[in-house]
C-alpha cells in the first residue's frame, strides 16, 4: 500500500477506440497529481448510447458492469465531461427503486470525477510539467460545462504552462452539434451547427483547438478538416501531459 | 395547423437551404441571448427567483383540482362565466357558441398561443366569422397565411422587406408611393389599419399569461397594447387559457411576472401588464359586457402524475428556443407543430402522440442550455429523454437504429467479446485513415461522413496498448 489514493480509469469507448493517446495522457496526469492509477480491463462503454436512445434496459447492465469493476476504486475519473455526467449524474436514476442497487449506485456516483476538474478540485494541482508551445482555443464541452460544472479548470491549468497563449472563441459555450447519435441521426442539422463552431474556431486564429470530450473534438476535427482549416485538434489533456508528439485528431 | 412533424427531417434540411429564413433566425441568436443575459445580470435574486417560482408551480400542480375550483368561483363572484374544454374541439364549439349568441361576425385577438392550438381562426373562417390578429407578428403571419415560427416572436422568420411587400399587397388602399423604408412605418401603418378593426369587432379573444386563483383575475403581458384594446373595446371579452396557467395569488403571478419578461425578451416587464377581473362593473366607464374564461385540457392532466408533469410549469417565454442550436439551425417552422424548440419537443407528443411528434425529442444534441435558461427549471432533456424511452418501449424507433444499437449493446455487455471485436477492427479503420489520418466515406457512416471527414483511430486500443506496456514492465 502506498497511501497514494487510487484511481481507476475510465478511459470511454472513444477515446480507447480512437484516441489511446488521450489515455496516456490522463494516466500520466493522475499519476503526476500523487495518484496510483489502474485501467479495469472489464470497461467498454458508460452506455450512453442507449441510455440516450430510450433503452433503458441495455443502460442499465453497462451501467451495472461499470459499477462492479470501479467500485473498489478511491476515485473514478474519465477524459470526458460527457462520460462522467452520465456515470456520477444518470446511473443512480437508472436504479432509482431498486433497493439492492440504488445506494450502490449513488456511492459510485460520489467517487466519479471529470479529469481535468478532478486534478484542479480534488488534487488540488495548480501547475503542470508540459512543454507545448501554442495558441490554443478552448471548447466548453456541453456535458462537462453545464452538468459538472467544468469551465475554468482547464483554462487554469492550460495558463500554468508557460509556452500556451488563450484565444477565446466566440461562443464557446454553444453546443458543436456532435450530440451522441444526433450527429448521424439528423446530419444536416448537426452539420449547420458544427459549420458555425468551425467559423468561430477558425477566427480566433489559434494554433489548437482542444476540449475535454473525444465526440465533439471528432465532430469538429472531422469538419474543419473537410471544409480544408489549418486549426489542429486536439484533447485537453494531450497539451497539459505535454504528450503531442502523436499526429492531432484526424491531422498527419 | 397541419402538422408536419413527422416530416422534421426533410423541413430541417428545407430550413437550413433557405437563405432568407437564415437570415431571419441571426436576429433570434443574436438578440435574445444578449438581452436575456443582460436582464438576468442585473437582479442579483433572479436565482432565487427562479427555485421560488419553480416551487409556486409544483405547489399548483399538486393542488390543481383546488385552485380550478376557487378560480372559477371567484370568476364567477365578479360577474364572469368559466366554461371547460376537454378537448381542442370542446373549446372551439363553446367559443363559437358565445360568438354565435352575440352574432359576432368580427373577432379581435390578442397573442394566445392556445388558440393556435385549437386552430380556431381556420374553424371561425368556416363558420363565417373574420378573426383578426392584432399583436404585429401574428397580424403579419395571418397575412401571409402562416403559422408562428416563435412562440414570443411568431414572425421571427421573416425579414423587413418581406413584410414591406406583403403590406404592399395587402394595404391597397393606403398610396403606393409611400415610403417604408422604415420600421416605425411598418408598424405606423399596422397600427392605423388595426385602430379600426377593434371598434368593429364583436368579441375580443386574448390568452393569459397567468389565472389567479385568489382573485379570479386573468393577466396578460404584451408589447404593443393590442391585449388591453381587444379585451375592453370588445363587447365581449373571451379569455382562451390551459389548465396550468393557474397560480394561487396575485403575490404568486407577481413572482412569476418577474421572471417572465427577462427570460423572454430581456425587459424588466413588458411594457403591459394587465389584470382582467370579470365583466364591466355599472362604476367602470369602460369594459367588456361579458367576460367568460375557457379552461382547455387538452391532455394536460393526463401529463399530471407523470414524468412530464414538470413541462407543466411552462410560463411561455420562448427563452429554450432562443438558446436552442437546433432551433437556431431550422428556426420553428421546421417542428411541424404548434410549438416548436425544447418546450414544443416536449409537448408535442404529449399533445399528438409520441407517433406523430417522435421526430422532436430526438432532435436535440442534450446540449442543456435551454434547461439551464429556463426560468421555471424545467428538465427539458430529461423529459425529452423520456419520450425516447416511451419510442423505444412501443418499438417506435426505427429499425436500422435500434438494430444497430442492439448489436452494439451485445458487444459492450461482453468485455472479452468487445475486447476481441475491436482490437481486431481498430487497426483496420486505421489503416483506411492512410496518411493523411482520415477516412473520407464510410460504408454505413454516410450519417458522418456526408458532411465531415472520419478521424483515423490511431490504430491499437488504449486498453490493448495499456496492458502491452503493463506486460513489458513499463506503466508509461
Amino acid at each position: 500500500m502506498t497511501g497514494k489514493p487510487r484511481v481507476g480509469l475510465f478511459v470511454t469507448c472513444l477515446a480507447d477506440l480512437f484516441r489511446p493517446t488521450v489515455g496516456f495522457a490522463a494516466a500520466k496526469l493522475i499519476e503526476d497529481a500523487g495518484c496510483e492509477l489502474d485501467v479495469p480491463m472489464a470497461q467498454t462503454c458508460c452506455g450512453q448510447p442507449a441510455y440516450n436512445s430510450g433503452d433503458r434496459s441495455d443502460a442499465r447492465a453497462l451501467a451495472e458492469q461499470t459499477i462492479e469493476a470501479f467500485e473498489g476504486f478511491d476515485y473514478v475519473v474519465a477524459p470526458s465531461g460527457s462520460c462522467a455526467a452520465m456515470l456520477k449524474k444518470h446511473y443512480p436514476g437508472l436504479f432509482k427503486g431498486d433497493a439492492r442497487w440504488e445506494a450502490r449506485a449513488a456511492a459510485f456516483s460520489e467517487k466519479v470525477h471529470e479529469l481535468v476538474s478532478f486534478l484542479t478540485d480534488v488534487m488540488k494541482v495548480e501547475t503542470v510539467a508540459s512543454d507545448f508551445s501554442g495558441t490554443v482555443t478552448y471548447h466548453d464541452s456541453c456535458s462537462g460545462l453545464r452538468e459538472l460544472g467544468v469551465k475554468e479548470q482547464p483554462r487554469k491549468l492550460l495558463k500554468s504552462i508557460s509556452g500556451v497563449k488563450i484565444a477565446e472563441m466566440k461562443d464557446s459555450e454553444v453546443c458543436c452539434g456532435f450530440g451522441g447519435t444526433f450527429c448521424v441521426k439528423y446530419p444536416d442539422i448537426s452539420n449547420a451547427i458544427v459549420e458555425k463552431k468551425s467559423q468561430t474556431i477558425g477566427a480566433t486564429g489559434a494554433d489548437v483547438l482542444l476540449a475535454g470530450d473525444i465526440g465533439c473534438l471528432m465532430n469538429m476535427a472531422g469538419k474543419i478538416r473537410r471544409e480544408g482549416g489549418k486549426t489542429e485538434v486536439r484533447h485537453v489533456a494531450e497539451v497539459l501531459a505535454g504528450m503531442t508528439s502523436a499526429p492531432p485528431i484526424a491531422g498527419k | 395547423m397541419q402538422i408536419t412533424t413527422p416530416h422534421f427531417k426533410e423541413n430541417a434540411t428545407r430550413a437550413i437551404n433557405d437563405p432568407a429564413l437564415q437570415q431571419a433566425l441571426k436576429n433570434v441568436e443574436n438578440g435574445f441571448i444578449a438581452k436575456r443575459r443582460a436582464a438576468t445580470d442585473a437582479l442579483p435574486e433572479f436565482e432565487q427567483l427562479r427555485d421560488s417560482a419553480r416551487d409556486i408551480k409544483n405547489h399548483t400542480l399538486a393542488h390543481l383540482d383546488l385552485y380550478i375550483e376557487e378560480y372559477e368561483k371567484k370568476v364567477v363572484a365578479s360577474g364572469g362565466h368559466v366554461h371547460f374544454a376537454e378537448t381542442a374541439e370542446d373549446a372551439r364549439a363553446i367559443i363559437l357558441d358565445i360568438c354565435r349568441k352575440r352574432n359576432a361576425k368580427t373577432v379581435t385577438k390578442g397573442k394566445s398561443m392556445i388558440t393556435e392550438e385549437i386552430g380556431l381562426n381556420d374553424f371561425f373562417e368556416k363558420n363565417g366569422i373574420e378573426p383578426v390578429e392584432t399583436d404585429l407578428g401574428e397580424y403579419i403571419i395571418q397575412l401571409r397565411g402562416e403559422t408562428p415560427s416563435h412562440i414570443i416572436a411568431p414572425a421571427v422568420h421573416l425579414n423587413k422587406d418581406q413584410i414591406e411587400s406583403d403590406f404592399r399587397r395587402v394595404h391597397t388602399h393606403l398610396p403606393a408611393d409611400r415610403d417604408l423604408t422604415e420600421h416605425e412605418a411598418l408598424l405606423n401603418e399596422a397600427r392605423q389599419v388595426l385602430r379600426k378593426r377593434y371598434f368593429e369587432a364583436d368579441v375580443g379573444i386574448t390568452g393569459a399569461n397567468f389565472l389567479i386563483a385568489e382573485t379570479g383575475s386573468s393577466v396578460i403581458v404584451t408589447n404593443e397594447g393590442n391585449g388591453d384594446l381587444t379585451q375592453t373595446l370588445g363587447k365581449c371579452h373571451i379569455v382562451v387559457a390551459s389548465i396550468e396557467k393557474l397560480v394561487p395569488t396575485l403575490n404568486d403571478s407577481a413572482q412569476i411576472l418577474r421572471l417572465l419578461a427577462r427570460s423572454a425578451t430581456g425587459q424588466d416587464m413588458s411594457v403591459y401588464t394587465t389584470f382582467s377581473t370579470g365583466p364591466k362593473r355599472a362604476q367602470d366607464p369602460d369594459g367588456p359586457e361579458e367576460y367568460h374564461v375557457v379552461l382547455l385540457d387538452n391532455g394536460r392532466t393526463a401529463m399530471l402524475g407523470t414524468e412530464f408533469q414538470d413541462m407543466l410549469r411552462c410560463i411561455r417565454c420562448g427563452a429554450c428556443m432562443n438558446h436552442c442550436p437546433v432551433y437556431h439551425a431550422v428556426g420553428g417552422h421546421a417542428y411541424g407543430a404548434v410549438y416548436p424548440g425544447p418546450m414544443g419537443a416536449v409537448l408535442t407528443p404529449s399533445l399528438s402522440g409520441i407517433e406523430v411528434g417522435g421526430n422532436l425529442p430526438n432532435a436535440s444534441t442534450f446540449c442543456g442550455r435551454c434547461e439551464s435558461v429556463c426560468p421555471m427549471r424545467i428538465p427539458l432533456p430529461k423529459m425529452m429523454r423520456h419520450w425516447r424511452e416511451r419510442e423505444f418501449e412501443k418499438h417506435l424507433t426505427p429499425t436500422a437504429a435500434r438494430y444497430g444499437l442492439k448489436f452494439w449493446a451485445f458487444f459492450a455487455k461482453r468485455p472479452r467479446l468487445y475486447r476481441t471485436a475491436v482490437s481486431l477492427a481498430m487497426p483496420v479503420l486505421s489503416a483506411l485513415g492512410g496518411s493523411k489520418r482520415r477516412i473520407h466515406s464510410l460504408p454505413l457512416a454516410g450519417g458522418w461522413t456526408k458532411h465531415r471527414e472520419m478521424p483515423a483511430p490511431e490504430g491499437k486500443t488504449f486498453l490493448q496498448a495499456w496492458a502491452e506496456q503493463k506486460a513489458k514492465g513499463t506503466s508509461r
